[in-house]
């Protein structure tokens, strides 16, 4: 790595704190601000694939649901394709980024979006389809990177490179999210633990 | 430590000319995800070790904004909640600076998001119950994107200190709080900017989260007089470094625009 001058270091990250929504949210936070605030639509309404619903529940060491917490989330479409700048292989409206906000009484969050589809690596091998999320809130000092994998891709989750050196340490499953119909639209169940036996695998990204 | 999780393995300059690799994050310079004096991160911090993940497609690339997505007083806090012909109460400021990598490179046209407490230090949150009113002209967000030389501007009033509730009782220095994307997921930042001059930076858990001086005083935003609007408003200059991309291998790449 090359050595920098101080001035050139990274900005050290400080928590979003209790009240991130004003910022990021604020319809979240009791008010109406802006024309249009982002985050709220992932896929768009032109996009193919399936529709899925994710929901969940971000738990504290103690066991208790973050109800402050806010989560970012960011996906390739259902063809593996990302928004990304000048990309038009994705769909009109599609940015595949969005921002969820908890239920402030109980820390239930959820959203909706299409599944993703694998992303192609260079030597044309998939990654298994996933989802990244990045979670901020009071406590955090720095963003937290984590993935949500799918139950029902086993083929590809079985050859996918992450998940297989997380198989190795025992910790693959706390990345996947379980499948079940509710209500008529497929509902992944994808709960995070800060700490425990079952504590979610964070990345160093 | 173990072996990043390898995503991409070698060769993918020529496959996948697009990706950037990210300088990996200093940790000793950042803060830890524990820091007992500061007591909510105590049950909100991983116990075990982040997994190195070697950046791929996904962590390279990041959500692309443009001037169609905000509003023309998006970055003017004095107007943008304000009924016509008010303004908020409190010393008007600009908070501008510039976005740059660790190379020293400006990143251009990213969004930079901003919220704060009024100049009493309270909150417009359905959550924030402290007795300090609520101002009604003043919202307390803010966005713009980064111009083409990677500068961004505020009009904004300066934010009252106000107390909470650590082990014992603190009071927050007065800060402002500003998230910013970047070109890729791996360089994703939300941080505080402090003023200079405060004496209640140096006593605040949440600043000494971070472990060194030259660290911590980064994030605070200096008195700049020349950059001043004569008779309205103060202005205090607040530059963030978001992480860099092998310099080198950066060179050979075109420049996009952003």
């Amino acid at each position: 790595m090359t050595p920098m001058a101080d001035d050139f270091k990274e900005t050290p990250s400080q928590t979003a704190g209790p009240f991130v929504h004003i910022g990021l949210a604020p319809g979240a936070a009791g008010f109406d601000i802006y024309e249009a605030e982002l985050g709220h639509d992932i896929a768009g309404p032109h996009a193919q694939g399936e529709r899925i619903r994710v929901e969940g529940i971000v738990f504290d060491g103690d066991g208790e649901p973050i109800k402050d917490v806010m989560i970012e989330v960011w996906q390739a479409n259902a063809q593996g394709h990302y928004a990304t700048r000048g990309n038009n292989l994705v769909e009109q409206g599609f940015r595949g980024w969005g921002r969820v906000i908890p239920d402030f009484e109980t820390g239930e969050w959820a959203f909706e979006t299409v599944k993703p589809g694998g992303v192609a690596r260079h030597d044309d091998r998939q990654q298994a389809p996933h989802m990244a999320l990045w979670l901020v809130a009071r406590g955090m000092n720095v963003g937290l990177h984590t993935r949500l994998y799918f139950d029902d891709e086993a083929a590809a989750n079985a050859v996918d490179p992450v998940l297989h050196h997380l198989k190795l340490q025992g910790r693959d499953h706390t990345l996947i999210a379980a499948r079940r119909p509710v209500g008529g639209i497929a509902t992944y169940r994808f709960d995070i633990h800060l700490q425990g036996q079952d504590e979610t695998v964070f990345f160093d990204v | 430590m173990s072996q990043p999780v390898d995503e991409t393995s070698q060769a993918r300059d020529t496959a996948q000319p697009d990706l950037r690799d990210f300088n990996p994050r200093d940790w000793a310079w950042q803060p830890p995800a524990l820091t007992p004096d500061y007591r909510t991160s105590v049950a909100r911090s991983p116990r075990l070790a982040l997994v190195p993940l070697k950046n791929g497609i996904g962590e390279c690339s990041s959500p692309v904004f443009g001037p169609g997505d905000l509003g023309p007083q998006d970055n003017d806090l004095l107007q943008n909640y304000a009924r016509p012909g008010e303004s908020p109460i409190g010393e008007r400021i600009i908070l501008y600076g510039r976005v740059l990598d660790e190379n020293a490179r400006p990143v251009p046209h990213t969004l930079v998001e901003l919220w704060q407490a009024n100049a009493g230090g309270r909150y417009r949150h359905v959550n924030d119950t402290y007795l300090a009113p609520i101002d009604p002209n003043f919202g307390g967000c803010g966005r713009t994107l980064t111009d083409a030389e990677g500068w961004y501007r505020f009009m904004t009033v300066k934010p009252g200190a106000y107390p909470w509730r650590n082990w014992s009782e603190h009071w927050r220095p007065a800060h402002i709080h500003l998230s910013l994307f970047g070109a890729g997921l791996a360089q994703r930042l939300i941080t505080q900017c402090y003023f200079e001059g405060d004496p209640l930076v140096a006593k605040c858990p949440i600043v000494n989260a971070v472990p060194g001086q030259a660290a911590r005083d980064r994030l605070v935003a200096k008195l700049d007089l020349d950059a001043s609007l004569p008779l309205d408003a103060i202005a205090y200059r607040f530059d963030i470094v978001l992480r860099g991309c092998d310099a080198t291998r950066f060179e050979s790449r075109p420049e996009g625009d952003g």
